[in-house]
């Protein structure tokens, strides 16, 4: 497990879903979480890596983390 | 022993089903083998699309709504009554009323979307939607009598029923205005969350450009936080501000609290086989419509298709044979771009969308779809 596993306070599993799916579903958890919590997207869709980089900086969250595992990434965002 | 098949939800995806099992299983039926229940918590169907017109005057909600026992098959029995608790391992339900069945062989969830506008603060007292009965025609009062000022249609919760009707809105606002000659005096802006104008980025490509020709403002990235009724402002997640004179929001959407309590999915929305349909947490139990979380959009046809499939795949399990049919992600959309013109979109899993040139024909093709929909909501078209 790494340091940034432990910190993730919600983890959205938006693997198999089109684009906009995933990002989409990051904007709805980052709601549901407090400032300062980490939310944890996984996805498998290429388009994430441009979406959720742009929509973080346009929202000032933070994107702590990419991981990319065989068959998906692995989002870590922090709300601003 | 008698099969029995239990449908909830009187929507489009629901009644469509239960008259497909109807004419389907039509011998079983008559033997006494299998039977078919549909549940609904209103006894009326409501056809959605039609509150898209209500606040331009154009039609009234109650054209939108049927007696459900005027549109499904004898053969299915109808059941009003709410269900309030399933219990996939037993296959048991339970209802508000107790006239819901309490056991179920197949279980079939079409129980549609609602709205939640109390998850953003202010948007209940200050904004108006056209996603429901009440709404539209709240909102009608309002624009009716609206001759100047800001215009803003945020788009805040996704998914939302009919992904192209924000859209549509706005167009036909636009064009609307301009035929009355009050454009010059109402500005007109729309929101959406991501980085262009709608979620398919076939349709938003399509979109902007027009959106452009017709000095439609255009916010993206704009994730609604609150709202000031009083200020007349709308504050983003993204740390920005938006003024108003008349906002029109498609608030967040949750399916019924009864699927997560089911541990069937969140936010209401079943997770399922987006091809069988089945849902991934519990046996014999298939979603359809908005309820299934697939991934297409929350609209009429895909319920319609979907029904289809789900009927197929029952009528196979009953028989004992293999169920083969799968749902493709076809989905059919009329998108208005006026007052009097409309696009076309069909797509599927495979292929995306490529909106067909804008025209009065498909406008009428709309019109008369949205009055031939009672063929369909029957099993007939």
């Amino acid at each position: 497990m790494t340091e940034t596993d432990r910190d993730a306070t919600a983890t959205v599993d938006a693997r198999g879903a089109a684009c906009p799916g995933p990002l989409m579903d990051l904007i709805g958890k980052i709601r549901d979480v407090e400032s300062g919590d980490v939310v944890r997207l996984l996805s498998d869709n290429e388009q994430s890596l441009t979406d959720v980089r742009e929509w973080t900086e346009e929202a000032g969250n933070d994107l702590l983390d990419v991981e990319e595992t065989d068959d998906h990434y692995e989002f870590y965002v922090e709300k601003a | 022993m008698t099969e029995h098949v239990v449908v909830v939800g009187g929507g489009t995806g629901g009644t469509v089903l239960a008259n497909d099992l109807a004419e389907r299983l039509e011998p079983e039926l008559a033997a006494g083998d299998v039977q078919v229940t549909l549940v609904a918590d209103d006894p009326d169907h409501v056809y959605k699309p039609v509150w898209l017109y209500v606040p331009f005057g154009q039609r009234e909600p109650a054209d939108g709504r049927r007696p459900l026992t005027e549109l499904v098959d004898d053969r299915v029995d109808v059941r009003v009554d709410r269900v309030t608790s399933i219990d996939t391992d037993a296959q048991r339900l339970e209802s508000r009323d107790g006239a819901a069945p309490s056991e179920y062989d197949y279980l079939a969830l079409a129980t549609g979307s609602t709205l939640a506008p109390d998850e953003i603060p202010g948007l209940a007292e200050g904004g108006h939607d056209f996603y429901s009965e009440s709404g539209s025609e709240a909102l009608r009062e309002e624009l009716l009598s609206f001759t100047e000022g800001h215009l803003v249609l945020s788009v805040i919760g996704t998914p939302h029923m009919c992904p192209a009707a924000p859209l549509e809105f706005v167009f036909m606002a636009d064009d609307w205005f301009r035929q009355r000659g009050l454009r010059d005096d109402v500005d007109i802006t729309y929101t959406y969350p991501i980085q262009r104008v709608h979620g398919n980025p076939h349709i938003g490509e399509w979109a902007r450009p027009r959106m452009d020709d017709r000095d439609i403002a255009v916010e993206t990235f704009f994730n609604a936080e609150s709202v000031d009724p009083d200020g007349q402002t709308v504050a983003t997640m993204e740390g920005t501000e938006l003024d108003y004179d008349l906002l029109v929001a498609i608030p967040p959407h949750r399916g019924i609290d009864l699927v997560e309590e089911a541990g069937l999915g969140d936010r209401g929305w079943v997770d399922v086989d987006r091809e069988t349909l089945e849902a991934e947490a519990a046996e014999n139990v298939y979603a359809l419509g908005d309820t299934a979380d697939t991934g297409v959009p929350n609209a009429g046809s895909v319920a319609h298709y979907q029904a289809g499939v789900v009927g197929q795949r029952l009528a196979s399990e009953i028989r004992g044979r293999p169920a083969t049919a799968t749902y493709d992600g076809k989905t059919l959309c009329f998108i208005e771009t006026g007052m009097d013109a409309a696009s076309f979109v069909e797509f599927d899993y495979e292929n995306p969308p490529s909106p067909a040139p804008p025209s009065q024909k498909l406008h009428w093709a709309k019109l008369a779809y949205n009055e031939s929909y009672w063929l369909t909501a029957r099993g007939l078209l």
